[in-house]
């Protein structure tokens, strides 16, 4: 291995976990607020069929964009509404919004399986792109790209350095105390997670419009799934669920080399790993017998728990004046 | 700034929580709202912080009419509130409790609360770190927190719900302190409290709710005989303690550690004879729950031996502590016990011992109606549990237990019941230590562990006094205690 | 993010024909809002819905094909009865019915015995195998704490890895290892069908007594009641004395003893061997039949014949009118999403109402 194939192979991950990205801090600024959306999977779907058609019919991806957003927040704004408002389970409408957008996706997406259509132009940042093994990884890709590295920041600064991001944290930790302090727990909440879905349709977008081109029959492959269990293993911090979520690229890389060597192994075979790396990765946040190992001592419990995160004390809850 | 309530009213579906209350509070006064449990104080509190609405009623100002539609109006217009558990951020820092809610700017303007966080801590000589998190404070030190937030956002009317519940000693001299510096300043203070002791030491003025009534108003001086008669119509005496025959050691803990993922409280020894009432006493969280949830088989210990009756318990499950007659009743009634959407007769059902495999519902239904004249449950067979009373809950908790308990661990047992609950429930509990049972309880109210202990065990900063006999003990020795002296 | 609200769909109190009214509502506005999307996309509404229903009802071969369906919605939505009572999430459902379908064929292939016996051993196959997945999912969730819809999630697509290595792998067809399935069960291993049909009396029969059985057993039995308690609070359950895990993994055993149930009927009876795509969906589809039921066992007949039929008659669209047969599950889950909002919205009217 060469390093110029080891710079490739990183400036792949960078661009190919881009989706996962916007997925994953969607649904943290979402979850962060109290709110669950389950739905991520669905919704993902449905946003790349649609970025894909909108863009294939008009080919402006503005556009395109603008509409996976729209179709992100849409669902959200369902979520929303029955959670905060109606006060019914956000499993129940969550998963339910899973299939029904699956389903939207293949019934509308119909025209558009397999056709060629536009993709995000390459667009190499001028200067930069030339710097030695940062420019090729980190500028020499294209816009959506650069927007998800930025987009992560963004959110760790929103959440941690700004007044309104601390509003955040305290609606999702304790939304009474919130109240008290004169946040509007319930509107703020709805906010968020339609912000929260619009930034997970963009991801749905960024899948069908850059890293796997077109539209096919359950085009995102459960990647919402991932997204959601991302969250989790990243302790709903921004960076840390990037973090997860381009190790998990890595990961994924490391597995198509697999294949390659394997070649008698059949690669639907192979694009179950995920999946089976998903159930790993959250046995591990949550596993009992290394909370208790690490709970030795006060220095190496400091460190797990800030490796770990721990949920928003209000996840999933709801908040009611009295 | 002085404060008028008048004629408040206040429903909660058929209770009339506030029933034509009036309150005048001049500011640089201390006033005392005392009460039991369900008197209505906190529901008149509320209103006039903002968190709940009034049915009926005028709050003055300076004389001038207000209406909160939520607390952050209350705070602007300078009344702000206390919680009993103080209504903060426990992940959160110091500092980021003290900025959150403060309106300037879009940045958090982390140098000025920094600044202005110093300057009252300096002012009332709270010493607390703004980088620690809340959740490692004490509730005093939150209360402290809370004070210096209120006061930096202006407020003038600083109310305190029950704020001497959980702290220790020393903090409530500090506490004391600093809310006479505060009148001192010309703030106007409201205390509200069910403890004679405490409104005799801190107000001048006392307004006395019962049942949602103001039953009456007493300045300074007054004695606490009047204060009592207010509260409870009658003056109360204590009965004389029915004496038992001690029995066989039933509970024997030896060298007990117990721990959870903040506090450790090593070294536990007792012995519990069969008849005997041990009190728990101390400030919440000192390691009292994780002492009762040991013995009723729910955790493990860390360290040492349980023996149950004769046999060692050590990781055994809980089932065998139930087998073996232990029974405990936790403090989350709806959360840790009863289940909401279930009705009495299924409870009964799922509490009873055979194990029948096919239910009878019509012979359930039966017993479940005996069951519930038996205990006084105000309730029928096929009400949910969500749907009773605090009272009626502890009551159908006990209804639970079976006939013939050898260990029954309480953990506040009488915490938010009237008076006639209370009574009802410690007279339910002393028959069975007639009949042969040990109790061990927990409670926060040091009276109820003075009148019904026979041995006190004191918990403070993860450690656990030697057990005291309850009738050489005095209140004064077991103040200094709980606050960490002389243990 | 684990209470389940479990709002009876039809109350005592209010009345059949507001029930009624609730219940119809969603569907009514469910079809209107299909409609719109086959506007949307220039199909013509009434003749999609005549192509739906032909393709449902229109031949007797069609109407066994509904019924088809019908066996292992049943299967599962019964198994998903039990878990939901506990609270659980069983979205490792699919999973199960995979892990079933190749239990079955394991005996199926292994053992070479008369009809009657080699079935028998195949639906006992079947059981375990979705059995043993199940607990899988339980054990992650009780012993691991990773909550049931990602393990189960999980599950799934590593049953789907599993099966298709086996296709392709080790059972592949003589010669040439193709992703279409394994080489046909010998016939000793087929379940009787009747003549022309998919769909014979053995799984109906099974289907009805395995309901009847799961419902009883959950409003008669100790065991049922103390399900519900675990389902609604873990700790007080526990509490009373009730062995939680213990329980919740049964509950998982139970859902996934169904569920294989299902898989081993899919094998033997429709397909005679082992192909990919062998849950059909089913799974999923038995979530959304259980939560339109209201958590009732007596509807999920019912609905599950209604979710049958759309299922089946909407695979007709594509040939005739050239609309993606997605139309059924578009169908499907707006009527149960509007279903589960409907119950929100009635609960939060009526507490308006009495306020």
């Amino acid at each position: 291995m060469d390093t110029n194939f080891v710079i490739l192979t990183f400036a792949s991950i960078l661009a190919e976990s881009a989706p996962l990205v916007f997925a994953v801090i969607g649904e943290t600024l979402g979850e962060k607020s109290g709110v669950t959306n389950l739905s991520l999977d669905g919704t993902i779907l449905l946003s790349a069929m649609i970025g894909f058609a909108v863009a294939f019919t008009t080919n402006n991806l503005y556009l395109a964009f603008l509409a996976a957003m729209l179709v992100g927040a849409l669902v959200a704004s369902i979520v929303a509404f029955s959670s905060i408002v109606l006060k019914l389970d956000q499993i129940a409408v969550g998963f339910v919004l899973t299939l029904l957008c699956g389903d939207l996706s293949t019934f509308f997406g119909n025209p558009f399986v397999r056709k060629p259509g536009p993709a995000v132009p390459h667009f190499a940042i001028p200067g930069l792109a030339e710097i030695p093994v940062v420019g090729k990884i980190f500028f020499d890709q294209n816009i959506v790209v650069y927007l998800s590295v930025l987009l992560i920041f963004a959110a760790w600064w929103w959440i941690y350095k700004t007044r309104p991001g601390l509003k955040l944290q305290g609606i999702g930790e304790r939304p009474a105390a919130a109240f008290a302090r004169g946040v509007n727990v319930n509107a703020q909440r709805f906010i968020y997670t339609l912000i929260g879905g619009a930034l997970v349709g963009f991801g749905g977008a960024t899948y069908s419009l850059f890293v796997k081109l077109g539209w096919s029959y359950h085009h995102t492959y459960g990647i919402g799934w991932i997204a959601l269990a991302i969250v989790i293993f990243g302790g709903w911090h921004p960076i840390r669920g990037a973090l997860g979520a381009y190790i998990f690229g890595g990961l994924q890389s490391v597995s198509s080399f697999a294949q390659s060597a394997f070649t008698d192994v059949p690669t639907q075979v192979f694009q179950t790993a995920p999946f089976a790396l998903m159930i790993i990765a959250l046995l591990f946040v949550s596993n009992e017998a290394l909370d208790r190992f690490f709970s030795g001592s006060p220095v190496s419990r400091k460190i797990w728990n800030s490796l770990r995160g721990t949920p928003p004390g209000a996840l999933s809850t709801v908040f009611e004046q009295e | 700034m002085r404060l008028e309530l008048k004629h408040i009213h206040k429903h909660f579906g058929a209770v009339h929580a506030n029933d034509d209350i009036s309150i005048a509070v001049e500011s640089g006064t201390i006033h005392g709202l005392l009460g039991e449990n369900g008197a209505g104080k906190s529901t008149l509190m509320k209103i006039l912080s903002g968190f709940i609405h009034r049915d009926a009623g005028e709050i003055l100002l300076d004389g001038r009419a207000v209406a909160f539609k939520n607390p952050a109006e209350a705070i602007r217009a300078g009344v702000g509130m206390l919680h009993q558990d103080p209504l903060d951020f426990p992940p959160l820092t110091v500092l980021d409790n003290f900025l959150f809610g403060r309106e300037d700017g879009f940045m958090q303007n982390r140098a000025g609360a920094l600044a202005d966080l110093q300057r009252f801590s300096r002012q009332f000589g709270f010493d607390l770190d703004p980088d620690a998190l809340v959740s490692s404070l004490t509730v005093g030190e939150r209360q402290q927190l809370e004070i210096m937030r209120l006061l930096s956002l202006g407020a003038k009317i600083l109310i305190f719900d029950e704020p001497t519940t959980g702290i220790s000693l020393p903090q409530k001299i500090k506490l004391f302190e600093t809310l006479r510096l505060l009148a001192k300043q010309g703030m106007t203070i409201i205390f509200v409290t069910h403890k004679l002791q405490d409104a005799e030491d801190l107000c001048g003025k006392v307004t006395v709710l019962r049942l949602g009534k103001m039953t009456g108003q007493v300045t300074h001086p007054f004695t606490a005989d009047q204060l009592v008669r207010l509260m409870f119509g009658q003056s109360l005496e204590t009965r004389a303690r029915a004496s038992v025959a001690l029995g066989e050691p039933i509970l024997e803990l030896r060298d007990i550690c117990v721990a959870d993922y903040r506090l450790r409280v090593p070294e536990i020894n007792l012995q519990v004879r069969a008849g005997q009432v041990i009190g728990l006493a101390g400030i919440e969280g000192s390691g009292q729950r994780l002492l009762l949830r040991a013995c009723a088989g729910l955790d493990q210990p860390v360290a040492g031996d349980i023996w149950i009756s004769g046999a060692r318990m050590n990781r055994q499950p809980y089932r065998d502590f139930l087998e073996r007659g232990v029974a405990y009743l936790p403090a989350g009634r709806l959360e840790e016990g009863l289940v909401p959407g279930l009705n009495l007769t299924e409870h009964f059902i799922l509490a009873r011992r055979s194990r029948e495999f096919f239910i009878d519902w019509r012979a359930a239904q039966d017993a479940a109606q005996s069951r519930i004249g038996e205990y006084s449950i105000r309730g029928v067979p096929a009400s949910r549990v969500e749907a009773l009373s605090g009272g009626n809950q502890q009551r159908a908790l006990l209804a639970l237990l079976q006939p013939n308990l050898n260990l029954i661990l309480l953990e506040h047992p009488t915490r938010g019941l009237d008076i006639e609950s209370t009574m009802w429930v410690w007279s339910q509990l002393l028959a069975r230590r007639q009949r042969g049972a040990a109790i061990v309880f927990a409670s926060a109210d040091l009276d109820e562990i003075f009148e019904y202990s026979d041995r006190i065990l004191v918990f403070s900063g993860g450690r656990v006094a030697r057990a005291l006999n309850a009738q050489e003990t005095s209140v004064q020795q077991l103040g200094e205690l709980i606050g960490g002296k002389g243990l | 993010m684990s209470e389940i609200t479990q709002k009876p769909v039809f109350s005592k109190k209010t009345g059949f024909s507001a029930d009624l009214l609730w219940t119809m509502g969603p569907i009514i506005l469910a079809l209107l809002l299909t409609t719109l999307a086959l506007v949307a996309i220039g199909a013509d509404p009434l003749k999609a819905y005549t192509t739906l229903w032909n393709g449902a009802f229109g031949s007797p071969e069609k109407l066994g094909s509904v019924i088809d369906a019908w066996v292992p919605l049943v299967f599962c939505s019964v198994g998903l009865l039990v878990t939901f009572t506990a609270g659980l999430w069983n979205i490792g459902i699919e999973g199960q019915i995979v892990m079933g379908a190749i239990g079955a064929a394991w005996v199926a292939r292994t053992f070479d015995l008369p009809a009657e016996i080699l079935i028998a051993l195949m639906f006992i196959g079947g059981a375990l195998g979705g059995a043993a997945w199940a607990l899988l999912a339980g054990a992650l969730k009780v012993y691991g704490r990773v909550h049931e819809i990602f393990g189960g999630l999980g599950l799934n697509f590593v049953a789907m890895g599993v099966t298709l290595y086996l296709i392709i792998g080790p059972w592949k067809r003589a010669g040439i290892a193709s992703t279409s399935g394994t080489e046909p069960f010998r016939p000793a291993a087929w379940l009787l069908n009747f003549p022309g049909l998919t769909v014979g009396p053995v799984e109906i029969i099974l289907a009805i007594i395995s309901l009847a059985l799961i419902y009883f057993a959950l409003r008669g039995t100790l065991w049922g009641l103390q399900l519900k308690a675990i389902g609604k609070n873990a700790r007080s359950a526990f509490w009373l004395g009730i062995p939680t895990s213990r329980h919740m993994l049964g509950a998982f055993a139970v859902c996934g003893v169904f569920a294989g149930l299902a898989g081993a009927e899919q094998a033997s009876g429709v397909w005679a061997r082992l192909i990919p795509a062998i849950s059909g969906g089913y799974g999923y589809l038995a979530i959304l039949v259980v939560l339109l039921s209201g958590f009732r066992a007596p509807l999920v007949p019912f609905v599950a014949f209604f979710f049958a039929a759309v299922s089946k008659g909407s695979i007709s669209l594509p040939l005739d009118l050239q609309v993606d047969s997605a139309l059924g599950g578009v169908l499907q889950g707006v009527v149960v999403l509007l279903f589960v909002l409907s119950q929100g919205v009635r609960a939060k009217w009526t507490q308006t109402l009495s306020s």
